[in-house]
């Protein structure tokens, strides 16, 4: 950290927020070492991997290539704010339920895009999620468990009683 | 026994326990945690492939604001070595380079901007050395060495074994082919970087939180570099953003941000950037290989001689071991009369390579798989066929002295041939479109540990509470795999608990009983084995005191549902947590321990230590292909694949780990590559995530999955491996795929564009339609080790050539 010689008001995670921090800090830096917010990750701090994502104003950035200062009036959403107090959210609890977090490091960042998407698009087809997911890489799962997840979570959001499928969880025998 | 009851948790899907911590993002990776006053730590590299270091001067870098110390070699002199026969590795180099990004200097400051600011104050003087960029460049140029040990010249280990006369099994052959295929190295790529953080207290204790996927090798490589006794070191594995194994030797920047804790009096966090993971590396070996089969008309194996040239980078990280690998588990899939293996590992002057997901392993199963694919085609016989014919049987001992439990690859071919219509398309399909099949199987663990002991290879410590709460203690790390979920659903099944109720405390050499780490496939079978046993000793402390309060005969005592019960009568029983009070009352605190040892392998020649496993693991896979002929782009619309893992332990974390070892091995066939400046710079061409390609949801495939449960007696209720097994038939059947969709032959990893076009240009102009390497440079091979083979009635010993201990590794 340097010289916090800047400040901000934000709204963080639907709560107003003030933070100071050294003006070249980008949004990862302050969310992460200024904010304390952990669960924001990184995986290359050069707009690559998707791993930072975060929302702000409701739209996917990288938080890796945004300055914390072109934030200031905006609302920032990260993973720490997706739950409803003890309720998980229903993205968070699908990824539980399948299994769509394995090392579970590119997953806030997901978990975040897929909730923008669908914000948007109550009922993504499958080609329309990998298409908005085509810029966070994982490497533990084949996408496949975070597609299953989202599309379960869009189906208890619709307010259907969806569980997930025989084959997802057990396979073919 | 528990296996023979019905299963309660066992088998089933569950969500795993730190399932939560990982959607909240609660859970803390090791960059995610700082302590009061810490310093950032930051590693100087070289810029040079090979160089000797003439001279460093730190003291303007020292005199940087808010810079508190600066390390070089001279500060930490002891080498190490994830393997007792290759401690060649320094924590930062003493007096040479061995390849662009070895380190050499060190900083910690206040601020991440001024460590690395005063990186650019180190003055390094280096006197440039010849760099060898490739194995045969190593082979003709055995001076000057790399290193000053190693088998000969830059040659660090070249192996020579003959079971069996192989030439005898030629002679009896009806076919006879040779074939040589490349396959090029691969990183792993976890999404997480590398992070360490050392702490050092004022009595003479150091901890480091790291993420490593071994800390009980850590633990010992910092005792003994930092020269403390190890009852002062701890190390903490934190969860681990992925590993693949790029995560299994101990490194220089754990080392090194322990001395600076040590030299400063305060925390210091190293966190690497994307590229020094690149240089970290310990990634697929390139290997050159070839192969001759003798068949039969029907296509059983007469004999078999494999070779195999391994590029191994700037040291030795876990290569002994890979080399071997090479060599191994060719015997364990079809039965081979008769088998010669021939394996060399040079040192080169770019990133070591080391232990990727299959470890040496699924290079020569691309060569057999797409070799096999081709004596088919020459013998006219369907490959699926072919493999179906000739099985090893299970409960058998092959050649080489592996010793194969249950094996279920008979069933894991016909399911993947039902499923995708291979006999409705296999060579039926348009110009362009082409099905490929290949199988393969893994170990579930290694038989022996990296360091020669006798002791168990994990441990398992089990505290019941009056309150009913169990916690269990356990050695292993989380690398995503799930082993920390593995843990509570064994002790539950047994306990008669609910899984998400056990308490799991893992990966930390102060407080967990050692498990040798989460690498070898090994952790389900070893510390689920571990598990099984302290659970069952807690179950036979508490289940007499509970049948003597409900007045029955202990074997009438049932564990299931948080109760404790009698088997006829349900209604007479009691909590859990009852049951442990009335133990707790008669004996005292309710603790137990479990441990495992794998069995003892049948092969005492040098090299058996490589190989023997517990159980193994099968898998076979039949991928689609759109093959593009006038761009040479390979499309895989979908895979489908079948896979033995013994017995599920959770059904939905068995499904994920096929799933993304299919994802994996799809970017090993189609894309992914470490690729290197020519012109013996030896510069990392693309140490990006950019510029590295990998699969993201645009190019990945379709996935159907098999899961074929054939139990296996050594497993924890049957189970065997699934982390890296079902990325191995992945690479060749693309490949085979591709042949089927277009007539041409890539015998090369990856098959990328560029490569299928040439394939298709030569095939136009009435040229062989292959692309592949042309030959294997002569290697100064030692004698042979000769093995009779178990039908010639040998006894796993090798002839006298070389009578030395097995070498043991994994």
């Amino acid at each position: 950290m340097s010289e916090p010689n800047t400040q901000i008001a934000l709204t963080l995670n639907g709560e107003p927020a003030q933070v100071a921090f050294a003006p070249h800090q980008t949004l990862l830096e302050v969310l992460r070492e200024d904010l304390g917010l952990t669960g924001t990750k990184h995986g290359c701090e050069l707009g690559e991997c998707g791993t930072c994502a975060v929302l702000v104003d409701g739209v996917p950035v990288l938080s890796c290539l945004v300055l914390g200062l072109t934030c200031a009036g905006k609302s920032v959403k990260t993973v720490e704010g997706m739950a409803q107090g003890a309720r998980l959210h229903p993205l968070q609890e699908a990824f539980a339920d399948l299994g769509a977090a394995q090392c579970g490091y590119c997953t806030p960042a997901i978990l975040l895009v897929a909730e923008a998407l669908l914000a948007a698009n109550p009922s993504p087809s499958r080609d329309q999620i990998k298409e908005l997911l085509a810029g966070n890489l994982c490497r533990c799962t084949g996408y496949i468990k975070i597609y299953e997840a989202v599309e379960l979570a869009a189906a208890r959001m619709r307010g259907e009683k969806a569980e997930p499928s025989r084959e997802a969880m057990y396979g073919r025998r | 026994m528990a296996a023979d009851k019905t299963l309660r948790v066992v088998g089933k899907a569950h969500r795993k326990v730190d399932a939560v911590g990982k959607v909240t993002g609660v859970l803390k990776y090791a960059d995610d945690l700082s302590l009061p006053r810490m310093l950032y730590g930051k590693l100087l590299r070289s810029p040079h492939p090979h160089a000797r270091i003439v001279s460093i001067d730190t003291s303007k870098a020292l005199a940087l604001d808010g810079v508190k110390a600066a390390l070089t070699g001279q500060d930490l002199p002891i080498p190490f070595g994830i393997l007792p026969v290759s401690q060649d590795e320094h924590a930062l180099c003493p007096d040479r380079v061995r390849f662009v990004g070895d380190p050499v200097a060190a900083v910690a400051a206040t601020t991440e901007e001024a460590a690395t600011a005063a990186l650019d104050l180190i003055d390094v003087k280096y006197e440039l050395l010849p760099a060898i960029a490739s194995p045969e460049e190593a082979i003709t140029t055995p001076e000057p060495r790399i290193h000053d040990y190693g088998d000969s010249g830059n040659l660090h280990k070249v192996i020579n074994l003959e079971f069996g006369d192989v030439e005898a099994g030629f002679a009896e052959a009806d076919h006879v082919r040779e074939d040589l295929f490349f396959f090029e190295g691969n990183t792993h790529l976890p999404m997480e970087q590398h992070a360490a953080l050392a702490e050092w207290s004022a009595d003479g204790k150091v901890t480091l939180w790291s993420s490593t996927q071994t800390p009980h090798y850590v633990h010992r490589a910092l005792a003994k570099v930092l020269e403390l006794p190890p009852a002062r070191v701890r190390v903490i594995a934190c969860p681990n953003g992925g590993g693949f194994g790029g995560k299994s030797d101990p490194f220089n920047h754990e080392i090194v941000a322990c001395k600076l804790a040590m030299i400063t009096g305060r925390p210091v966090k190293i966190t690497l950037t994307r590229e020094e993971v690149f240089y970290c590396h310990r990634g697929r070996h390139p290997t050159l290989m070839w192969v001759k089969t003798g068949v039969t008309k029907d296509g059983a194996i007469t004999g078999m001689h494999f070779k195999s040239l391994l590029d191994g980078g700037g040291y030795g990280s876990y290569g002994v071991a890979s080399t071997y690998y090479t060599g191994a588990l060719q015997t364990v899939t079809y039965p081979v009369r008769r088998y010669k293996f021939q394996g060399a590992r040079a040192f080169t002057n770019k990133p070591p390579c080391g232990p990727k997901r299959g470890h040496g392993t699924p290079q020569p199963r691309f060569a057999l798989e797409v070799h096999l694919d081709k004596i088919a085609e020459d013998l006219k016989l369907d490959p699926a066929e072919l493999r179906l014919k000739h099985l090893v049987p299970p409960q058998s001992l092959t050649a080489n002295y592996l010793r194969v439990g249950s094996m279920g690859l008979g069933t894991c071919i016909e399911k993947v041939v039902a499923g995708s219509g291979w006999r409705q398309k296999f060579r039926k399909l348009p110009l362009g479109k082409g099905v490929g099949l290949a199988c393969s199987s893994y170990i579930s663990g290694a038989g022996l540990p990296i360091y020669w002991n006798n002791m168990p290879h994990s441990g398992v410590q089990l505290k019941c509470d009056r309150g009913g709460g169990v916690t269990v203690f356990c050695g292993s790390t989380d690398i995503g795999q799930g082993s920390d979920s593995i843990l509570a659903y064994i002790t539950a099944e047994v306990l008669g608990i609910d899984p998400f109720e056990i308490r799991v405390v893992t990966a930390d050499t102060d407080l967990t009983p050692v498990d040798l780490g989460s690498y070898s496939s090994r952790v389900t079978l070893m510390s689920g084995n571990a598990a099984l046993q302290a659970a069952e000793r807690a179950r036979e402390i508490i289940a007499p005191h509970a049948a003597a309060k409900l007045k029955i005969p202990v074997s009438e005592l049932v564990f299931a549902g948080g109760r404790v019960f009698h088997a006829e009568d349900p209604e007479n029983g009691m909590a859990f947590a009852e049951a442990v009070q009335a133990a707790e009352a008669a004996v005292g605190t309710v603790g137990s321990v479990g441990s495992y040892t794998p069995p003892k392998s049948a092969g005492r020649y040098r090299g058996a230590g490589v190989g023997p496993s517990p159980a193994y693991s099968y898998s076979a896979a039949v991928a689609e292909v759109d093959v593009d002929p006038d761009t040479g782009i390979v499309r895989v619309p979908k895979i489908w694949v079948a896979h033995d893992v013994g017995r599920c332990i959770n059904a939905a974390t068995v499904i994920g780990q096929v799933e993304g070892g299919v994802y994996m091995g799809l970017g090993e066939a189609l894309m992914e590559e470490m690729v290197y400046r020519g012109n013996r710079n030896v510069v990392h061409k693309i140490p990006s995530l950019l510029e590295y390609k990998s699969p993201t949801t645009l190019e990945m495939c379709d996935v159907v999955t098999y899961i074929i449960e054939d139990p296996d007696p050594n497993g924890p209720f049957g189970a065997k491996e699934v982390g890296q097994g079902p990325l191995l038939p992945v690479m060749p059947a693309v490949a085979n795929a591709v042949y089927d969709a277009v007539g041409v032959r890539v015998d090369e990893i990856p098959v990328s564009p560029e490569k299928v076009l040439k394939a298709l240009k030569k095939k136009a102009k009435g040229e062989a339609p292959r692309v592949g390497p042309d030959r294997f440079p002569d290697v100064p091979w030692p004698e042979p080790t000769r093995v009779a083979t178990p039908w010639e009635g040998g006894d796993g010993k090798g002839e006298a050539v070389t009578a030395h201990a097995p070498e043991r590794q994994h």
